[in-house]
């Protein structure tokens, strides 16, 4: 059987067959005005020798340093036996096979993915996963429209300590349906959405956006939030870190009791799962919700069943969600998951267990303490935010930021991330994360290091005496 | 040839309309329709309150074959959907032109009703359809 699909006299039949001259002519519905021309920004092709040898010039460009840097993307330790595994034949493929009669072994393992973020969310069902953190948000805030029954609103409610890029995003990818994602601004002493600041009438709203931890590391008042939501026929979307999961109260019991509990839709970032930093990715999105909006979810959802001579078989299932089936109208465009890296994530949670998930947050969430205690013995460094954090701090330096980050790349350390960008307001504020993989010595020396710098930055800021005239 | 029972009125799309006493009207899919579809897993009803223009589409039935929209034969407000469809969607293979009604709507206009097709003229519809 040849592999390419179809031949130029296939190709010619079928065109023969519709009465078509030309494949172009089967496009002409599409304006001019939105055909691309050409994508000069992207270069010719390379060969094997070109592109091996780039590739290596960029491994290079990461050095082995010591990276304080999260904001969103965090560095866990990740047992050799996960990718060891998880590159194994049966699981490596470029494509997820969903077939069930050939791929049992694939399908199980995403029905455990589904049934271990479901225990770590405490939400209803969970899918296969989608594209990233950034995406998971988009599509989260798309379906709680749809899901939305006691509200016609496409209006959003939309926390600043949301990621400043899962913002971007989701403005981008919904903006054109007529959804508004309306900000709400944080306290900016304590660096969370004070429950007391928001409107007694919002009016109509689909959803309200609740990050936790927050993108500034700071645990949001998630109970009251969610019932304020609540009360107003607002569904909850909670974007959460899995990691801290372990520790914290999971969105599916969040709210008072004997109110409605719960987050309706939980979405976040896989990457801290298993998954490498890898300069970005890929990384991998993940979404729950409860059982009544599991319709209005996007993507691939498995389900377990007994075959017809009894036995247990997974298959896909509720496809009906799905754009092979609905068309157009499906729950999303997004059909596929990022199947290799969610197997990866599984075998991560299967090794390290809860135990393991739960050791592995209590040490990054000790670490932040760590490093605050000893920069906090730093003059003219302090920590920003007031209140408790998960593994990610808020520190202001009294330097110029950009001198820090120089002199700390030069000690081999990435210091974190600056804020100023995103959050005027927030001028000369790194924000640091410590996961598991800082050791107290680390700590210690991140803060020495800091110490020097600011040492040297206010001596040189003593001018010398000027000669006299 | 299925059951089309003769006080009924229908859609090309394959909705039937009943006129009750109080001028609302009852819809749902035909006996025919539901034949097509196979075994059915889901129904979304719409809520009460909701309004419809005449071809919206207000409902949706998902079958293990394939998942379909229910289209508004007439302009109005949904009165009442049924909402005991949501656990036992097989009423409306066992009982497409009974039990198996969808929703209940207040017309706009009270002769809508009577401009739609009746029952000789929905079996030659399906007649053709099946050729």
């Amino acid at each position: 059987m040849p592999f390419i699909p179809h031949t130029e006299q296939e190709t010619q039949q079928m065109l023969d067959a519709i009465g078509v001259d030309s494949i172009e002519t089967l496009f002409d519905e599409i304006p001019e005005e939105l055909r691309s021309s050409g994508l000069s920004e992207v270069p010719i092709g390379m060969n094997e020798m070109e592109i091996s040898r780039l590739m290596h010039e960029r491994a290079e460009q990461d050095s082995r340093s010591l990276c304080f840097a999260g904001a969103g993307a965090y560095e866990h330790h990740i047992p050799a036996a996960v990718w060891e595994l998880t590159t194994r034949g049966e699981f490596y493929s470029a494509y997820t096979p969903y077939q069930a009669e050939a791929s049992q072994g694939t399908l199980q393992l995403l029905y455990e993915f589904q049934t271990m973020m479901t225990r770590l969310t405490a939400m209803d069902v969970s899918n296969a996963s989608l594209y990233d953190g950034a995406s998971a948000l988009a599509e989260a805030v798309l379906m709680a429209v749809r899901a939305n029954r006691k509200s016609k609103s496409k209006r959003i409610l939309m926390p600043r300590t949301v990621h400043p890029a899962y913002r971007k995003v989701a403005h981008t990818i919904v903006h054109n349906q007529g959804i508004t994602l309306e900000e709400l601004d944080y306290d900016t002493q304590q660096g969370y959405l004070d429950p007391a600041s928001l409107p007694d009438d919002p009016g109509d709203v689909a959803a309200l956006v609740i990050p936790q931890p927050n993108y500034f590391g700071v645990l949001e008042e998630v109970n009251a939030l969610t019932d304020w939501a609540h009360k107003h026929n607002m569904l909850v979307i909670a974007v959460v870190n899995p990691t801290s999961l372990a520790i914290l109260t999971p969105p599916g019991e969040w709210g008072s009791e004997g109110k409605l509990q719960g987050a309706d839709i939980v979405c976040g970032e896989g990457q801290p799962l298993g998954v490498p930093l890898s300069s970005g990715g890929p990384y991998f999105g993940f979404m729950c919700c409860r059982q009544d909006y599991v319709r209005q979810m996007p993507g691939r959802i498995i389900g377990r069943t007994t075959d017809l001579d009894g036995k247990q078989g997974f298959t896909l299932t509720l496809q009906a969600r799905e754009q092979h089936i609905r068309r157009s109208k499906a729950t999303s465009n997004i059909c596929t998951n990022q199947g290799l890296l969610v197997t990866a994530a599984t075998i991560y949670m299967a090794l390290l267990g809860p135990q393991g998930l739960e050791r592995v947050a209590t040490t990054s969430h000790h670490n932040s303490g760590l490093l605050v205690d000893a920069l906090s013995k730093v003059d003219g460094v302090q920590s920003v935010f007031k209140r408790s954090r998960f593994h990610e701090v808020v520190v202001k330096f009294d330097l110029p930021l950009d001198e820090v980050l120089r002199a700390m790349s030069a000690q081999g350390i990435v210091a974190g991330v600056k804020l100023q960008d995103d959050y005027p307001e927030l001028e000369n504020c790194l924000l640091i994360c410590t996961t598991e993989t800082k050791t107290e010595a680390d700590i210690l020396a991140y803060a020495d290091h800091i110490q020097r710098i600011s040492e040297r930055q206010h001596s040189t800021k003593c001018p010398v005496k000027p000669k006299m005239a | 040839m299925s059951n089309v029972p003769q006080e009924l009125r229908y859609t090309k799309t394959h909705e039937w309309i009943k006129r009750e006493d109080d001028g609302t009207l009852t819809v749902g899919i035909t006996d025919h329709a539901q034949g097509l579809l196979g075994d059915l897993v889901f129904v979304e009803v719409p809520e009460e309150g909701d309004t419809f223009n005449d071809g919206d589409d207000c409902a949706v039935i998902e079958s293990v074959k394939a998942a379909s929209d229910v289209y508004c034969p007439v302009a109005g407000e949904i009165v009442t959907g049924n909402e005991a469809l949501a656990d036992t969607p097989e009423t409306i293979n066992q009982d497409a032109f009974g039990d198996g009604w969808i929703f209940k709507l207040k017309p706009e206009d009270a002769g809508a009703f009577d401009g739609l097709m009746d029952a000789d003229e929905y079996i030659e519809l399906v007649a053709e359809e099946d050729h």
